[in-house]
């Protein structure tokens, strides 16, 4: 029974996906979109400051704690 | 350690903020509006079970279903800006911030792998109520996964709920509910949302127009017309209910960015609210700083302190401080955030060296001064001073549009019921030609908030300066071109594709399956 309603939901997205039109120019752009948000963006740009800097939350906390308290504006 | 702030890198940052944020909301509020639109055409072809309806409902879908595709995770490039330029910010929130954020991200990839898809796919799959339903949670799914964003927004205008804990260095959430609950937060969801209906309703209106004007599908897109304007009607009264709880919060919590709103410089008891006026260029701390304008007695009074003699702050007594007013002045605010900052580190040395009378002494001088943290940060007292061109106008051109915009629904409305809007060649176009003036007026709603907040992040805990990261400005820079070219990219995919959609019109047994 649970495998009966699992591939009933598989050919509901299979056959979705397949009739599809401006659904296919879509998917593409957003495939592309993706893969410069997560791949391009995130891995070569934007990395967690904190996290790649330090380890523990404690080297964390240190650290933003240093940022905050030795700020003096130009 | 940041000891001298790049202020260059402070306003690269800024600036791609703004740019991705501008952009990504160009995609937003058409979702949350037109989720709605679509789901009351459904209703009707459900009621009816005129297949025309069904016709009307699935050729908006297509237009729904290219603006959803090309914005969703548009919004996810804003947190990665979080973690990379603003990790100070993001370090002292992430306790408040991840709730909301969590939610969010839940709630959308629920949305959008199941409802979103029977909305699409199940047409002819699945029963019409269960089809209808679902064309319904997504109108509600994807207002709710606006609520969280707005709820955390909300929490940075107006910080509640939390408490600053000196071990963590950590903001923490003491009370979910505050957050949540929280009169700005409560406003702002109801008043962003709603400008997304009007938005929706004068998209679909444009767009029905265009139709008539090129006589295709007549009778369909004049349904469209009625449904849009009576929506668009009833959303832009409430924009204007909800308009005047902003401000009205506006001058409860942020004074200063209801003094530069207005201009005002100089407080008073009854003041008026400047309706038009034109600021004086290089005049701006000086009495007479406007060209000209046309003020309403006492209704900035009324509307921010619900009394016609209320005093409404201006900026000078901000910057200054007023004592018949017991306002502080900014530079007092300033000495106590300086003494809150060195209590803070002062405090960490002493439980360094195991100094417990000291730390509690420390934390006493922060807890005391906690509230003005972050104007020990800031160079002068001028710095509070949001930019005042900025505001002023950006909020004419959203209140102006907003009361444009209800009597365009009205006259629309009017023409629809007497079956007469063919006629009206000229209401047709200037109909069409307000799609543009509703981003105008939504991106202009957003400049006002967030502009207007200047210098904060957080409303007085924490100034940009100081929650922007220690990284190279250069790579601030490069990322901002990045954002622009992708960001224009599927502007423009966008609307060729929606173009095309558009010029092909509603199709007989419905648009395909997006």
């Amino acid at each position: 029974m649970k495998q009966t309603i699992l591939y009933k939901i598989y050919l509901f997205y299979k056959d979705g996906f397949a009739s599809m039109t401006v659904g296919k120019t879509l998917w593409i752009i957003i495939l592309v979109k993706l893969f410069v948000i997560f791949i391009i963006l995130k891995l070569f740009f934007f990395h967690d400051v904190n996290k790649s800097k330090y380890l523990t939350e404690k080297e964390k906390s240190d650290y933003i704690l240093n940022q905050i308290t030795n700020i003096n504006s130009k | 350690m940041i000891n001298n702030i790049d202020y260059s890198l402070v306003d690269w940052s800024r600036a791609q903020f703004a740019l991705t944020a501008i952009y990504h909301w160009l995609f937003v509020p058409l979702t949350l509006g037109l989720s709605f639109i679509i789901a009351i055409m459904e209703s009707i072809y459900v009621k009816t079970g005129n297949p025309e309806w069904k016709q009307i409902t699935k050729f908006w879908m297509t237009l729904f279903g290219i603006n959803f595709a090309i914005g969703v995770a548009t919004g996810i490039i804003l947190e990665f800006e979080f973690g990379t330029n603003w990790s100070n910010y993001s370090w002292l929130v992430g306790d408040i911030f991840g709730a909301p954020l969590a939610i969010e991200g839940i709630m959308a990839f629920f949305l959008e792998t199941t409802f979103v898809a029977v909305m699409f796919f199940g047409w002819e799959k699945v029963s019409k109520r269960f089809h209808l339903t679902s064309t319904w949670l997504v109108a509600v799914g994807s207002n709710l996964s606006a609520l969280w964003i707005l709820v955390a927004n909300s929490w940075m205008q107006y910080p509640v709920g939390m408490h600053f804990n000196p071990d963590t260095v950590r903001n923490e959430m003491i009370n979910f509910w505050e957050i949540l609950f929280s009169p700005v937060a409560i406003n702002k969801f109801l008043h962003t949302v709603t400008s997304g209906y009007v938005l929706a309703a004068v998209f679909v209106l444009g767009i029905s127009s265009w139709q008539v004007i090129h006589k295709k599908n007549i009778l369909f897109a004049k349904r469209s017309m009625f449904i849009a304007s009576l929506f668009g009607l009833l959303s832009s009264v409430f924009l204007a209910f909800t308009g005047d709880g902003s401000a009205y919060n506006v001058a409860q919590k942020q004074p200063m960015k209801l003094a530069a709103m207005e201009g005002l410089y100089t407080g008073k008891k009854g003041a008026g609210l400047v309706a038009l006026g034109i600021l004086r260029p290089g005049h701006e701390t000086e009495r007479d700083n406007f060209i000209f304008k046309i003020e309403i007695p006492k209704l900035l009074s009324i509307l921010g302190h619900r009394k016609t003699d209320a005093f409404v702050p201006g900026i000078n007594d901000l910057v200054n401080g007023n004592e018949s007013q017991k306002i502080m002045s900014c530079e007092q605010k300033i000495e106590k955030g300086k003494l809150a900052i060195s209590a803070l580190a002062n405090y960490k040395k002493a439980m360094r060296q195991n100094n417990n009378d000291s730390a509690k002494k420390h934390l006493s001088v922060l807890n005391e001064n906690y509230k003005y943290f972050g104007y020990g940060y800031l160079k002068d007292k001028n710095s509070i001073i949001p930019n005042i061109s900025l505001s002023f106008y950006s909020f004419r051109l959203m209140v102006v549009l907003g009361f444009y915009f209800i009597a365009l629904f009205a006259l629309l409305l009017y023409l629809s019921i007497k079956n007469k809007i063919e006629k009206y060649k000229i209401v047709l176009r200037i109909s069409l030609l307000s799609i543009p003036l509703a981003y105008f007026a939504s991106v202009s709603g957003w400049i006002v908030a967030e502009m207007g907040r200047q210098p904060w992040v957080i409303q007085d805990i924490l100034p940009t300066v100081a929650a922007v990261s220690n990284i190279k400005t250069n790579s601030v820079i490069i990322t901002f071109i990045l954002f622009a070219i992708i960001f224009t990219a599927l502007l423009i995919a966008e609307l060729k594709i929606m173009l095309k959609q558009i010029k092909i019109g509603y199709k007989e047994g419905g648009n395909e399956n997006v």
